[in-house]
């Protein structure tokens, strides 16, 4: 079933403002639903107060996975399946199979990593952005509040927008897909 | 803040540009019908890529015996030109993850042309591996495979299969670093986009980016773990490369200087072509305020830095040869010097120890005139690097009744215009349909790095001494 959302708007000119909006909005008892900006503003994550990101962890993960999968490799198929003498070496010859190993890590990481960035962004080839306002991949630095979720009537959350120093506040109806 | 910069910083973007200037300045040319003048390059590229495509497909088709290559000297414009090509590449990696692990802001602006170099030279280099495998078609035997042979399974003792492993690795992590920075600016195209073909193909690569606060956030960390593992991913390339003659038992390859020896040289050739493509990009595409004098400056000082590691490693494997008192050793290098191959070696010499000495002085360094034209002459020498290592060495065998001497044949030629014409043909593609300057990089650094925004560095008032309380 497909519902529409109604969302207000905010527009912002400059990084520094928007940050200051962001915490003056939030300490106002105002429920943000995202801020859309052209480019990384440090820090805003926290002052919208999102949690530390796991992607470090999952990049670890995969790492460890990429080196396992390498070791087990090389030591199958240099040591058990066809062992051959190579100039004397052991069968399994550890320092010659570290290059390697490390080419796995750094692949297993690299793939897996962005693949789950990918995923847990939502990002796929083929899927629609949901977009606030146009100019939010251009210059400016968008604020959504959604209404439903307020308890603050559309004229207060208005306000403190305006307040805050957006130079626009418009109203935009999403379709939100209910899962 | 991050906003913070000395005042000392010259600024990184000029022309008092606010960000939707960036946007209009490097959309335009993605936006726009493609110039006469990018046609004609195009073009010429196109038949230069066709040529040598006749070339490739001759040596294929008969096979590797329209090489210049013999008994003796059984490596030879091959693998100098793989070389060549995959130590152009390290630069890219190098301003793309080294010096985003360093916080150098100067590389936003040039990162992106950089990478894609990488990422072109890279394709370049690969090309040579597989028209040296001769049968290229079998090309798969490298990889590790179960078979009907036992299944027997490649060696993995031998830094040949390690360069399979490292090459393709460093090319699939460098194509996804480059394509995940390209994202935010994509979905920038995106949102401009006025006819629905482009509005479709950006959409579709732009995966449904919308620039929220976690996609962001997360982003960065992304970047951040991808800069810290390409940055060693980077040095292990050119050292494996560097293994492939190091772990030989040939007088003038077995050497344990190699691997620092060729990352410094890859890299110092590398910006070098970086600044000659980038001279071009910002004359063609009028992008002085981002690409500024500044930015050419700081790549001379790189290549003035590179080159004298590489100066320094030439003097130290002539000492050491002399100093090791191995009659071979000893041999092979008065050999390059003295021998057959001297104006080689002396190209060499000239061209890479002493072209970057030039850059001490500021004028020469800030000169486009004189970066260009040196960065050529350091390109030209470190291909005559490749070919004094690979050749010299080979050419005087233990026998004498062997000695032999190399010169390439026509088709020999031929493949090596085959990747210029590669290399321009695709680097020229992504100067017209894909954003050459990151976009979001540079809007980020606007606020610590431009003209337009007055620096936040209040001025030094307390007196030395005074306690802060802060």
């Amino acid at each position: 079933m497909d519902t529409n959302k109604r969302f207000l708007v905010g527009v912002y000119d400059d990084d520094d403002e928007v940050m200051a909006a962001v915490k003056a909005v939030r300490s106002n008892g105002i429920k943000i639903h995202d801020v859309y900006t052209p480019f990384p503003v440090h820090g805003l994550d926290k002052a919208i107060g999102h949690p530390r990101t796991r992607i470090p962890m999952a990049a670890f993960m995969f790492g460890c996975l990429g080196l396992l999968t390498m070791f087990v490799f090389t030591l199958y198929t240099m040591a058990i399946d066809w062992p051959m003498n190579i100039g004397g070496k052991d069968f399994y010859a550890f320092p010659d199979f570290i290059p390697p190993m490390f080419e796995f890590t750094v692949l297993f990481t690299a793939f897996g990593m962005v693949f789950s960035f990918f995923i847990t962004n939502g990002l796929w080839w083929g899927n629609k952005a949901v977009i606030f306002d146009l100019r939010s991949t251009d210059d400016k630095f968008v604020m959504a509040i959604d209404t439903s979720s307020n308890q603050k009537s559309e004229a207060e959350i208005e306000k403190a927008l305006r307040d805050t120093g957006a130079i626009e506040v418009n109203v935009k109806e999403v379709i939100e897909e209910e899962a | 803040m991050s906003h913070v910069s000395a005042v000392v910083r010259p600024p990184l973007v000029t022309g008092g540009k606010s960000y939707h200037d960036i946007t209009e300045d490097v959309c335009r040319q993605v936006e726009g019908k493609p110039t006469a003048s990018w046609k004609i390059v195009f073009g010429i590229s196109t038949i230069v890529l066709l040529l040598g495509t006749a070339s490739v497909f001759w040596t294929w088709w008969d096979g590797l015996g329209n090489w210049g290559l013999n008994k003796t000297v059984g490596w030879a414009w091959d693998i100098t030109n793989f070389v060549w090509w995959v130590g152009i590449g390290h630069a890219g990696t190098l301003i793309s993850a080294i010096l985003l692990l360093f916080r150098q802001k100067w590389r936003t602006s040039v990162n992106r042309a950089a990478e894609a170099m990488t990422i072109f030279a890279v394709i370049c280099a690969a090309s040579f591996i597989l028209m040296h495998a001769g049968r290229a078609w079998l090309a798969y035997w490298c990889i590790p495979f179960p078979n009907t042979y036992g299944s027997i399974w490649v060696n993995f003792n031998s830094p040949l299969v390690w360069d399979v492993f490292a090459i393709s690795t460093y090319f699939s992590v460098s194509c996804l670093f480059w394509y995940v920075g390209l994202i935010p600016d994509l979905a920038t195209i995106r949102d401009r986009a006025k006819n629905k073909v482009s509005k479709y193909i950006y959409g579709l690569l732009s995966m449904g980016w919308n620039g929220n606060t976690k996609t962001w956030f997360r982003y960065e960390y992304v970047s951040l773990i991808l800069a810290g593992i390409s940055t060693p991913l980077v040095l292990s390339v050119h050292t494996i490369v560097s293994f492939d003659f190091a772990t030989s038992v040939i007088p003038g390859w077995h050497t344990t200087i190699f691997p620092p020896y060729f990352v410094a040289g890859a890299i110092f050739s590398g910006f070098a072509m970086v600044n000659n493509l980038l001279l071009i990009i910002r004359w063609t595409f009028k992008l002085q305020d981002y690409i500024t004098i500044e930015h050419i400056e700081t790549m001379n000082k790189i290549i003035t830095v590179t080159g004298s590691i590489v100066g320094i490693a030439y003097i130290t494997e002539f000492f050491i040869a002399a100093y090791s008192g191995v009659e071979y050793e000893s041999y092979a290098f008065i050999n390059r010097a003295f021998g057959p191959y001297w104006w080689a070696y002396w190209a060499m010499m000239s061209c890479n120890v002493i072209t970057p000495q030039f850059f001490w002085v500021r004028s020469i360094r800030r000169s486009i005139t004189w970066t260009f034209a040196l960065s050529v002459v350091v390109n030209i020498g470190m291909w005559f690097e490749r070919f004094v290592i690979i050749v010299t060495s080979l050419h005087r065998d233990y026998i004498p009744s062997s000695w032999a001497m190399f010169s390439p044949t026509i088709i020999d030629i031929g493949d090596y215009v085959f990747t210029f014409g590669l290399f321009f043909f695709l680097f020229l593609l992504f100067a017209k349909y894909l954003p050459v300057i990151n976009m979001a990089e540079v809007k980020g650094v606007m606020k610590s790095s431009s003209e337009r925004f007055p620096y936040k560095v209040k001025p030094n008032t307390k007196k030395p001494g005074e306690h802060v309380t802060e």
